[in-house]
């Protein structure tokens, strides 16, 4: 039995627009266990941006709990319990490639020769080293990404939250970066939830793929993979994953996604 | 050199432009006088003697170039700087009251701004005033500041730096809020995934981002800071400054003398700006923000 890093209990969430409430999460339940790479996949307006928010404590739920490592959302985000990483890298112009890694370190206080250790470890573990001293704008997008993938793992946090990280990469530079997060997720054994609009990003990178649907945002499917941890890109050629991407485009249309 | 030709060629060309157009005011609006004094004298002037008496009168309505330049170089070049009569005092003590200005306005405006960015209340009960403030004609409101100033003994550099102050801290105010609030709501969200506080927010995030704004605003306020001290010198009864020599000259019709000194601070302006534009390309290439 392993362990529950991430419970969300009854989870709703409404939020008050001019055009009256909108009902972004609506009774969702769900457990992640320690070491999952877990999908939110759904059409826009589902909440999986949302329900993945009020993990990392950036969205406050309207009501139902939701516990991360045993604690609250907001005791777990003060004990930076996890790495983001948000959709735009959103590296700071200002500071190199290193300079941005070190940032939340700096923010959290390691020491000067700790940080220069972890920028170098993080930077390799992402396959940028020898780029320390580069400017953003020196770097390709999917570089910029990597990156920020790196800032997230800098401080050692047992859970990564990704919102849609290649989500504006075209699609051999992601096919390749996906490759990449599988390879760092086998040798870091986080526990990463991952959220994204794509079938085959979701099959392929998943060990559980949590299928959303609109109107009022809900769990709709949990479907777990049946492939092997350790996957390649051929993967995708097999029955198997193709029988899986069927049950989750089943999912979809269950909860009127294509409507 | 063919690098150098093409940037300066168009601002040369402009310049001789300029002086040509300067040229033909000059004896369109000098001729009158001239003819003037030909008829009072009963005689008739050709129209070279015509040209030469517009571009060499004592006191013309539109003074040439070139009694403008020989004007600068004997109140820069001949005279004593510690002179009464040398522009570079007067410039001197302009650009003193300018810069002290310039640096209370600097500091009233990012305190301002870092006021109205963190405070709700701030941002609605400051700004309106700050707006308001500026739509006060500030030749109105500079002789009150010297008297009262003087009232309670303070005379001499700093009412004119408060009046500078005065118009230089609007355009910071404005140019830092809007930097401070650069950032984007997906930065901020970050700062808050790390656990970081307002003072940390502002010093890695904030503060940072509102650099090019910051500068676009220095450059807009010490301009603005320069007019302030000119005004600032006109109650004080023209002892000294750029300032007072344009009031003393408009006293006694000294054109020329007006001319020179609006030269003078027109050089002085553009030289302050090209200074902070100078320290703007240093800092953001240090920063990596210039590509």
């Amino acid at each position: 039995m392993s362990e529950t890093v991430i419970s969300a209990k009854n989870l709703s969430l409404t939020f008050q627009t001019n055009d009256g409430p909108v009902h972004a999460l609506k009774d969702v339940n769900l457990e992640i266990n320690k070491g999952d790479f877990i999908s939110f996949i759904g059409p826009s307006g589902c909440g999986k941006t949302t329900f993945l928010r009020v993990m990392a404590d950036l969205e406050t739920p309207t009501s139902g709990t939701i516990e991360v490592n045993g604690m609250s959302a907001s005791e777990a985000r003060m004990k930076r319990a996890y790495g983001y990483v948000f959709q735009a890298a959103g590296l700071y112009p200002w500071r190199t490639i290193g300079g941005n890694i070190r940032l939340p370190l700096e923010i959290m206080g390691f020491d000067k020769a700790d940080q220069a250790e972890r920028v170098a470890r993080v930077l390799e573990l992402v396959e940028l080293s020898g780029f320390e001293n580069k400017f953003p704008w020196q770097l390709s997008g999917g570089m910029q990404q990597r990156a920020s993938i790196a800032r997230a793992l800098a401080f050692d946090a047992d859970i990564l939250l990704m919102d849609e990280p290649f989500g504006a990469l075209d699609e051999i530079v992601r096919d390749h970066l996906n490759e990449q997060l599988l390879k760092l997720w086998a040798r870091t054994e986080k526990t990463i939830g991952f959220v994204t609009h794509s079938i085959p990003e979701a099959v392929f990178l998943s060990t559980k793929i949590v299928v959303m649907s609109p109107r009022p945002g809900r769990i709709s499917d949990v479907i777990e993979s049946t492939l092997p941890r350790d996957r390649t890109l051929d993967i995708r050629e097999t029955q198997e994953f193709a029988d899986i991407a069927h049950r989750v485009r089943e999912g979809l249309r269950a909860g009127h996604a294509y409507d | 050199m063919t690098e150098f030709w093409h940037r300066a060629g168009p601002v040369l060309t402009m310049i001789l432009l300029l002086v040509a157009l300067w040229y033909a005011a000059a004896v369109a609006l000098n001729a009158a006088w001239a003819k003037d004094k030909a008829a009072r004298a009963n005689t008739s002037l050709s129209f070279s003697e015509l040209v030469a008496d517009t571009m060499n009168q004592e006191k013309p309505l539109l003074p040439a170039p070139h009694q403008v330049v020989k004007e600068i170089y004997k109140t820069t070049v001949l005279k004593k700087i510690t002179s009464k009569r040398s522009l570079i005092w007067h410039g001197w003590i302009t650009l003193s009251a300018t810069l002290l200005g310039f640096a209370f306005g600097t500091a009233l405006g990012i305190l301002l701004a870092i006021g109205i960015v963190y405070s709700r209340a701030m941002d609605m009960s400051v700004m309106p005033w700050v707006i308001t403030s500026q739509t006060i004609p500030i030749l109105a409101v500079a002789p009150m500041i010297i008297v009262v100033l003087n009232a309670v003994g303070v005379s001499g550099l700093l009412p004119k730096a408060i009046i500078s102050m005065y118009l230089s801290f609007f355009p910071i105010v404005v140019g830092m809020v809007k930097g401070l609030r650069a950032p984007d709501q997906m930065q901020l969200d970050q700062m808050r995934t790390w656990n970081a506080g307002g003072a940390t927010t502002f010093w890695k995030l904030r503060l940072p981002r509102s650099m090019p704004y910051l500068f676009a605003s220095l450059k807009i306020g010490i301009a603005a800071s320069l007019v302030g001290a000119i005004v600032g010198e006109l109650p004080t009864g023209a002892v000294a400054g750029l300032g007072a020599r344009l009031l003393a000259g408009s006293y006694y019709g000294q054109t020329i003398q007006i001319w020179s000194a609006l030269i003078c601070a027109a050089v002085l302006a553009a030289g302050l700006v090209a200074l902070i534009g100078l320290i703007e390309r240093i800092t953001l290439r240090k920063m990596g923000m210039l590509q």
